[in-house]
């Protein structure tokens, strides 16, 4: 039906450094990925949901104030709508695929189920991401800190009680954890 | 909030605070969301919108927009093969507009392409001249007669009258407003997505869709198909939320019409702005109420007007503003009313459901008067509500009587006895965050003033006026397994977790699946109107009865019990005396016992021309008092408490139903304080998380929640629905709060700085 033979002016070829039939390669949860046929104008989420089939990180806004595509690159939790995919060539990116094996939730994922953390469940691999994140650099966060330093996730079902509850138990858990770890 | 320290889990039954089955896969990321499916050879289809909210088209040009490689078909209006309009009551929405369209964001053409980049660039060389013409942006307007009609049905929707006793009558004390309340969005996270696929030698279609009602979008995407039912089959895509959005077709018959034109799959997605503009809205309100009252502060009579502006299309409008007016009174007394409603059309944004329908307005505005009221009356906000207290027997200004469990003065006390928040004004250790407006705005300690409102609601349950409601659910059982097949849209509520316990309850065993929910089987009706725990838990509950009925007399027949005598606990099988005693899963081995069951709930009535009807089937109440803290002169709020108790009937997973009722404070408060989509002259001017507020985890106060359980015996299960009414008070409290903190009415919603201030 289409007619590829007659150009359109009006419509400009895509341009840049990495071209539509340009190749190049993402380090994914521990894996060196392909990337084809990209054409420079992705962001990483679209990259890694349609070109290499991580569902997992989800876009709501593409517009970095929702956190649904929320992601690590290089150990910095970013908005993954916001990156441009071959920006983050040679840095190591986990995403929600990456944080447990399917069937073996993390301590962060097992919380939220308990805690009632999920509703629709769209926004919760960002928040997953972002609590796994929020952990590491604050082993026990007051509630307060909870509600900052999550408070780049948009949850539209929950009012988040929850979701702070599935926080608050982790850290818990994590401090029995060690404690009992250095009785024994 | 410390309500879940003792969570309930034990074994799956009714009443235990389980876990959802959907879980582990959400929070692993597996789960397949509707924008998740893909399929071999799929391509991308786009939508090309109006840019103007009133214009003639003169001419569609395609030619530019075919040239580019990629594109694999471009539709409009010619390619409907059915009908050329839709609609949930009246089909007054075309496909796509040919001559007219009637709002910004209207459909007029659609692509598919093998990029999506391709798609914006097709739709970006599509050319469409306009004549434009002046919008209707005016609901006034739209009234008066000064505007010719922008659709060939008019421009007024609806109008209902309710005339109750004595309109004459009048009281020592009168109070009166006018209340508006904004647009609001229900902006789930989950963008409208939708998978189609041609069915195999051209059969019919396959979609796979987020909706809230599967059997209504096959019929309505069957008859602009041009095609029977059957030929189009429907599978729930997973649904990332919906909230009353997704109870309107939006690209469901253009996802369709794309891949039978194609012959590939199709996927469609939308963006965030593109949402904004596709589907339905809060209805946007004016609502003038009178008060007449005794001295002592019981009402008298009630005067109101009420208009809601439906947008162009009609959508759900006149059911909408069935619920406002018939909610005029609240959960109150009130013998003699005169209510005029109106539901108009404009060139604004079609608006139709959202959690709420309707009796998010009327709530807004009678507690409005409530408060104005106690104020004349030199009443306590809590005192007045408890003097005029519904209670079952009593009638609404329709002359329906209130059958249900009505525990309105227990909702009213037992909020107002819960604790107050220990937080100082201004928030705990002089942290600059915990003002209002957090470290980014300048609040200062020292003028902050804190304030404290009541509201209280009442809110009808399922669907109204005469309409067949009715959820079908079928269940096999075979070896102690039971599989449970319906249509009930999950779209995170938890259908699916209380599903599982009412057949591990009534049928004794432990393992439940759960099939597809597609159209293969009949349909459940919308999850909406807080009524699938009623209808569809109704319906699954009514067929495990029969498949329990089927295995007690298999077991007459072979074992000469006598199967009256049988009942289930636990996990067997027991006769009355206590002698027999079998498993459940040893009573089915090798047997397999199917069923399926349409449950209604009662019949409902139109309203006369009075408004006089029992057009409503059940009812259910609320309560909530909010604390904020206010700086008056920034005009800067933060809400630091919301409390609540709420009449559920029976919680059957205490988990979920809070998650429901903090869900629901949450979008209260967002049309309190921040949300509103801002039009002017027929245009949107904040379609994106970016300008369109909703509330974070900064926003969100503590919710302390007290559930009432008085199980509803006309209730299937003795349980209300849920989700609406946390959404319905939470709304008027925090505005009563605000002006509580600074002592002056404010009678719009949201509550913007230009208000505290000026
Ligand atoms: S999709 Fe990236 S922040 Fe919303
Ligand atoms: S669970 Fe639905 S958006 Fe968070």
């Amino acid at each position: 039906m289409s007619d590829p033979t007659v150009p359109d002016p009006t419509v400009p070829e895509p341009t840049g450094s990495v071209g539509f039939d340009e190749l190049y390669q993402l380090n994914v949860n521990g894996e060196t990925r392909d990337v084809r046929d990209a054409w420079v104008g992705e962001s990483l989420l679209y990259v890694l949901r349609e070109r290499l089939g991580l569902m997992g990180s989800k876009g709501a806004c593409e517009q970095g104030e929702c956190g649904s595509c929320s992601v690590m690159v290089d150990g910095e939790l970013v908005c993954s709508c916001l990156v441009m995919a071959a920006s983050a060539i040679d840095q190591p990116i986990v995403t929600i695929e990456g944080v447990a094996p399917i069937g073996s939730p993390s301590d962060v994922q097992q919380a939220f189920v308990d805690a009632g953390a999920v509703q629709c469940g769209f926004c919760t691999p960002g928040l997953i991401m972002a609590t796994h994140a929020l952990l590491e650099r604050s082993a026990e966060p007051s509630e307060f800190e909870i509600r900052e330093e999550l408070s780049g996730n948009v949850c539209r079902c929950t009012g988040y009680g929850r979701i702070i509850e599935a926080v608050q138990r982790v850290s818990v858990s994590r401090r029995a954890d060690a404690e009992s770890g250095i009785a024994s | 909030m410390s309500i879940l320290s003792g969570v309930r889990r034990h074994d799956g039954r009714l009443g235990d605070s389980i876990t959802r089955p959907d879980g582990t896969a959400k929070v692993q990321g597996s789960f397949m969301f509707s924008g998740d499916l893909e399929a071999e050879h799929c391509l991308w289809g786009a939508t090309l919108r109006s840019p103007h909210p009133h214009a003639r088209i003169i001419s569609i040009d395609l030619s530019a927009a075919w040239k580019i490689s990629g594109v694999e078909a471009i539709i409009t209006a010619e390619d409907v093969p059915g009908q050329l309009t839709y609609g949930l009551i009246s089909q007054d929405q075309p496909v796509f507009a040919s001559e007219v369209v009637r709002y910004v964001g209207e459909p007029i053409a659609a692509v598919a392409a093998d990029h999506p980049e391709t798609c914006r660039r097709a739709l970006q060389a599509i050319v469409v001249v306009y004549e434009v013409l002046e919008p209707l942006t005016d609901p006034e307007r739209a009234l008066d007669g000064s505007h010719p009609p922008i659709h060939p049905d008019g421009n007024l929707i609806r109008h209902q009258r309710i005339v109750s006793g004595d309109i004459t009558a009048t009281g020592d004390v009168v109070v009166e407003g006018t209340y508006v309340i904004g647009m609001q969005d229900q902006a789930f996270l989950g963008l409208e997505a939708a998978l189609a696929m041609p069915g195999p030698g051209g059969a019919g279609v396959d979609l796979y869709v987020a909706t809230q009602w599967l059997h209504e979008d096959q019929k309505q995407i069957a008859a602009c198909l041009g095609l029977a039912p059957e030929q189009v089959r429907l599978t729930l895509g997973g649904v990332g939320g919906a909230f009353g959005a997704r109870e309107d077709i939006s690209l469901q018959v253009h996802t369709c019409l794309l891949a039978l034109r194609t012959g590939r799959p199709v996927r469609i997605q939308y963006s965030r702005e593109e949402s904004f503009l596709g589907h339905v809205h809060r209805h946007p309100a004016t609502i003038w109420m009178r008060h007449h009252a005794t001295a002592d502060g019981h009402i008298v009579k009630i005067e109101a007007r009420m208009v809601f502006d439906g947008g162009a299309y009609a959508s759900t409008s006149s059911a909408v503003l069935i619920n406002g007016v018939t909610h005029t009174q609240g959960p109150y007394k009130c013998a003699n009313a005169l209510v005029d409603g109106y539901a108009v059309r404009t060139n604004n944004l079609p608006c139709g459901a959202m959690r709420g329908f309707g009796v998010v307005q009327a709530c807004f505005a009678h507690e409005g008067q409530m408060d104005r009221l106690a104020a004349a009356c030199g009443l306590d906000p809590v005192e007045i509500r408890l003097r005029n207290a519904m209670e079952t027997g009593d009638k609404l200004i329709t002359g329906q009587p209130i059958l249900n469990v009505a525990p309105v003065a227990r909702c009213i006390r037992e909020t107002a006895a819960l604790p107050l928040p220990d937080e100082p004004v201004g928030g705990h250790d002089h942290d600059p965050m915990r003002l209002p407006g957090g470290a980014g705005r300048t609040a200062d300690r020292r003028h902050i003033r804190r304030g404290i409102g009541f509201a209280v609601s009442i809110k009808n349950l399922m669907y109204s006026e005469g309409f067949d409601d009715y959820a079908t659910a079928r269940c096999r059982l075979a070896d102690g397994v039971a599989t449970l097949k319906f249509a009930t849209a999950e779209v995170g509520q938890g259908f699916i977790t209380i599903a599982g316990q009412i057949a591990r309850s009534v049928l004794g065993v432990d393992d439940v699946l759960l099939d597809p929910i597609d159209t293969d089987v009949g349909s459940a009706g919308s999850t909406s109107a807080s009524r699938q725990t009623w209808m569809s838990g109704g319906a699954v509950n009514a067929v495990c009865m029969k498949v329990r009925g089927l295995m007690f007399d298999s077991l007459a027949a072979i074992y000469g019990v006598d199967a009256s005598t049988l009942s289930i606990e636990g996990r067997d099988i027991v006769d009355a005396t206590g002698v027999f005693r079998i498993t459940v899963v040893d009573a089915t081995a090798g047997l397999s016992f199917d069923e399926t069951v349409e449950f209604r709930h009662a019949p409902t009535e139109d309203l006369d021309e009075n408004g006089q009807g029992n057009c409503h089937t059940a009812f259910a109440f609320v309560a909530h008092r909010a604390v904020v803290d206010v700086d008056p002169e920034l005009g800067l709020v933060k809400v630091i408490q919301v409390a609540t108790a709420q009449d559920v009937g029976r919680a059957l997973n205490p988990l979920s139903v809070i998650g429901q009722i903090e869900g629901g404070i949450a979008q209260g408060l967002g049309l309190a304080v921040m949300e509103e989509i801002i039009m002017s002259n027929g245009r949107v001017r904040n379609p994106s998380f970016t300008d369109y507020l909703l509330p974070t985890f900064l926003d969100m106060p503590d919710v302390v929640i007290s559930l009432i359980e008085e199980p509803d015996p006309i209730a299937p299960l003795g349980a209300k629905g849920v989700g609406e009414p946390p959404t319905v008070s939470s709304t008027p409290a925090i505005v009563a709060a605000i002006r509580d903190a600074i002592g002056k009415h404010i009678d719009r919603v949201p509550v913007r700085p230009i208000d505290i201030i000026g």
